[in-house]
């Protein structure tokens, strides 16, 4: 038996099986976490059944519940009757269920837990009606009416559903005119705003150098004037506007009796669930998903989509791709071929590969101190004094962001590079060489092209880094909530002073700091899947242009 | 399959011999050659050459005339392609290279400070023992040392890049796909994609470091005849493993040993008479 056990381990094959099973264990725990992500986060979308039922309250009273089923845990009996409930003796563990019973205006939260024991006489009617609102979440209830201008135009009893197409036609429009407000505020009224603010940031700056000659100062007031003449016109059409999207409203009954009135502007959507076949459910389930990601957040980053968050990290792992390539390339260009081979430049390079180890915070840190308030500050004193007190690159932004990343993942860059010269055969330099050229145009002409694949590993994986740094980005430029996007219409177009929103730092916000903890969780996961899917996509997107290049300096034999 | 495979390269190889016979009774059909009588191209007056402590090459002295095929022999190791790599700098790459005594070309000595090493290796172009096309067009390979010159007018370029491709008998296999990667030809093809890319810039000088070694017997021979047709605009330097090889193509062999430059002489003597005995034991085969 012995001499067999140490035949099989001369083998080979306990190695063979070990690696395997690391490699198995790795694949197993990736695909693990990306499935737990995608069903908890993607699950959300889905328009869920709302449930009509009796619940007996734990101090025997009972009442009325209207709402979805989000959860279910099983929990011990000893920790239900712990908090006081009532559990029939023998009975081991209890179901709990948390429902999503919306209506926080009426009701104050919208999720309760529930004794699944405690609930009876289920049932779904079909003409219980949800409606997502833009402030206190979800309406769930029986709708009642619908008014114009405060007098009822149409109305049903509880349990009836014919007013519901005038419901939709009149959401529809609402939506529209929102629309409409939305483009104005944002757009118009944001690019006057903007203007003014450029024109008097010109006024002070005219002043600062004592130019602010009479002509001058005229030309700038002329200006305003036909602003702020344009202001006033949007203004009126606003107000115009404001006043058609309250125009309606609808009244509606909570579960516990309650009706509410509730003006159609502040209808995101409105839908029942229980009458939906699975068509209109995926086609549903669609539109939220696109919500998600192409739409703003709303109520505190818990509803509406997380577009920003998405065009920030794409803008700033972008620019720090910009920033880092020249910096690494060209330091590893130093390094390999000019620097004399010693102990200087091997000292350089064990620094240079130790930055790779320092703590991403630290970055931060640097970020804040250096670029932010010494580099932006004298830049601010140089260029922008118009602007002064308030900072306009000394405040942490998107460029400082990019740069501070830039410095994180620089030594990525400079050793996949190092590497990548290392590996161009000597035969094509000396072919290079002995054509006449110099050692600075081989390197451009040849060399350069051929290593192109070997630096793009590197900005590869500093992708891969940058994508998912948090810590630093704290300091240096991120927020929770950006009010525009650092990339627009207004002159200069690409906003690098701006502060903006990340994905990373998205989840964080919502997972942590949120008031409402329940509807946040499952856009955790969801951001959390949709984080993993751009850095993938970035990260594809090097991949895809490292592959072209490597097929065009396909590398000679060695 | 085997069996053709077989035929075809007796054939080749008969091919080749015919031909060398051709090629060696052109080369010395007529008046005898005589160092004395030649025009010098490059001179080499006392080199040695030093990698770091290891001394490479002692005392070297000679000429190598204009115009005419110069050939290299001897056992591996003993300093010709060190010397050949000499005459355009290439050693100057090779860290703890020290070089003393001079080399003169057009009796200027390149050695000298202020020499452009650039210029230098412009006039005396080199190509090499394996086949080192850069990654790109066959268009552009040939054209690359002309754009290090500054040249991009598409008209020179165009002339050129034809001209050089059909001295190196080179245009009528690939004048359809001038575009196409370098890295798709065989390898017969690359090398001598190299040589028009070396001959684009008209060099004075070529220096050939064991140019067919990697190569087949076709191509092999086509690479000779190559340099036979060269010979006229060039002055040419080649180093070869092959005694058969040199004594086909050149004019003139300097046989090498351990460092040393044996014995420097007309092709035809050297082979036929030599004057020192280890020549003679290196041609005959007792060693090497």
């Amino acid at each position: 038996m012995r001499q067999s056990i140490g035949d099989w381990t001369r083998s080979g094959s306990p190695w063979v099986w070990l690696n395997a099973g690391a490699v198995a264990i790795s694949v197993i725990m990736v695909i693990g976490l990306l499935i737990l992500i995608a069903s908890r986060g993607l699950g959300h979308f889905w328009p869920a059944a709302i449930m009509e039922a009796d619940v007996r309250a734990p101090d025997g009273s009972r009442y009325h519940m209207v709402g979805e089923k989000v959860e279910a845990v099983t929990v011990p009996a000893e920790q239900v009757r712990a908090a006081g409930i009532d559990v029939p003796a023998g009975q081991e563990t209890v179901d709990r269920y948390l429902m999503k019973i919306g209506n926080r205006d009426v009701y104050g939260s919208d999720f309760r837990w529930v004794i699944a024991d405690h609930i009876e006489q289920i049932s779904h009617p079909e003409s219980l009606i949800a409606v997502e609102r833009r402030e206190w979440g979800n309406y769930y209830g029986y709708l009642l009416a619908l008014k114009e201008n405060g007098q009822v135009i149409a109305q049903q009893g509880k349990g009836e559903n014919k007013i519901w197409p005038e419901f939709e036609k009149r959401i529809e429009r609402a939506l529209n005119i929102h629309d409409e407000i939305y483009q104005i505020e944002k757009h118009d009224i944001g690019r006057i705003n903007y203007t003014i603010e450029r024109l008097r940031l010109k006024q002070r700056s005219l002043e600062l150098k004592g130019k602010d000659t009479a002509q001058n100062l005229a030309e700038i007031d002329a200006e305003r004037a036909q602003l702020n003449a344009e202001y006033e016109v949007l203004q009126a059409k606003l107000a115009d506007l404001y006043v058609a999207a309250n125009r309606d409203s609808f009244v509606a009954m909570a579960m516990n009796g309650a009706e509410t009135e509730v003006s159609l502007s502040k209808v995101v959507r409105a839908f029942q669930p229980n009458m939906m076949g699975l068509g209109d459910k995926m086609a549903f389930y669609g539109a939220k998903l696109w919500e998600f990601m192409t739409d703003e957040p709303r109520e505190a980053n818990t509803e509406g989509g997380i577009f920003p968050a998405i065009f920030g990290t794409v803008m700033m792992v972008i620019l720090m791709s910009i920033l880092v390539t020249p910096f690494g390339v060209v330091a590893a260009v130093y390094l390999r071929e000019y620097a004399k081979q010693g102990f200087i430049t091997r000292m350089i390079r064990i620094a240079v590969n130790n930055l790779a180890g320092v703590p991403s915070i630290v970055y931060g840190v640097f970020g804040l101190g250096f670029f932010v308030y010494f580099l932006g500050g004298h830049i601010d004193d140089l260029f922008f004094p118009e602007a002064l007190p308030a900072p306009t690159f000394g405040t942490p932004g998107l460029m400082w962001a990019s740069l501070t990343l830039a410095l994180l993942t620089v030594p990525v860059v400079i050793v996949a590079t190092e590497e990548g010269l290392a590996r161009i055969p000597r035969s094509v330099r000396e072919g290079s060489l002995a054509l006449g050229a110099t050692k600075a145009e081989t390197l451009w002409r040849v060399v350069l092209p051929m290593a192109s694949p070997a630096m793009m590993t590197g900005v590869i994986l500093a992708v891969a880094r940058a994508a998912g740094e948090v810590a630093p980005l704290m300091l240096v430029g991120v927020v929770k909530l950006a009010p525009s996007l650092p990339l627009d219409g207004n002159y200069p177009f690409i906003h690098l002073d701006q502060k903006f929103m990340h994905l990373g730092f998205h989840i964080y916000d919502v997972g942590f700091q949120s008031p409402n903890v329940e509807a946040a969780r499952p856009l955790v996961y969801a951001t959390a899947l949709l984080l993993v899917v751009v850095i993938a996509l970035l990260n594809l997107s090097a991949i895809a242009i490292r592959n072209h290049l490597r097929e065009k300096y396909k590398a000679l034999e060695m | 399959m085997e069996a053709q495979t077989a035929m075809n390269n007796t054939d080749a190889q008969q091919d080749t011999k015919s031909h060398s016979i051709d090629i060696s009774s052109m080369n010395r059909g007529g008046e005898e050659l005589s160092l004395e009588k030649e025009t010098v191209c490059m001179q080499v007056k006392n080199m040695d050459l030093f990698y770091g402590e290891k001394q490479a090459l002692f005392g070297v002295n000679m000429t190598i005339p204009k115009q005419r095929v110069t050939a290299f022999i001897g056992p591996s190791g003993c300093g010709k392609s060190t010397l050949l790599r000499s005459l355009n700098r290439m050693n100057d790459l090779v860290d703890g290279c020290q070089i003393k005594g001079e080399i003169n070309l057009e009796g200027q000595n390149i050695y000298q400070k202020g020499v452009d090493v650039a210029e230098l290796r412009r006039r005396v172009g080199m190509v090499f023992q394996k086949p080192n096309p850069f990654p790109k067009s066959i268009y552009e390979n040939v054209a690359y040392g002309l754009r290090i010159q500054g040249i991009n007018n598409k008209r020179i370029l165009d002339e050129t890049v034809e001209w050089a491709l059909k001295s190196a008998a080179l245009w009528d296999e690939v004048k359809d796909r001038l575009h196409e990667s370098a890295l798709g030809m065989s390898g017969g093809q690359q090398q001598r994609l190299v040589i028009a890319r070396t001959i684009a810039v008209k060099p004075e000088v070529l220096l050939l470091d064991e140019p067919a070694s990697a190569l087949d017997p076709i191509s092999t021979l086509k690479i000779e005849e190559l340099i036979y047709e060269l010979k006229d605009k060039f002055t040419i330097a080649i180093v070869t493993h092959n005694m058969q090889q040199a004594a086909r193509v050149s004019d003139y062999t300097a046989f090498m040993y351990m460092g040393n430059l044996i014995e420097f002489g007309n092709t035809d003597m050297l082979f036929t008479n030599p004057k020192e005995k280890k020549t003679e034991d290196y041609i005959t085969g007792r060693y090497g």
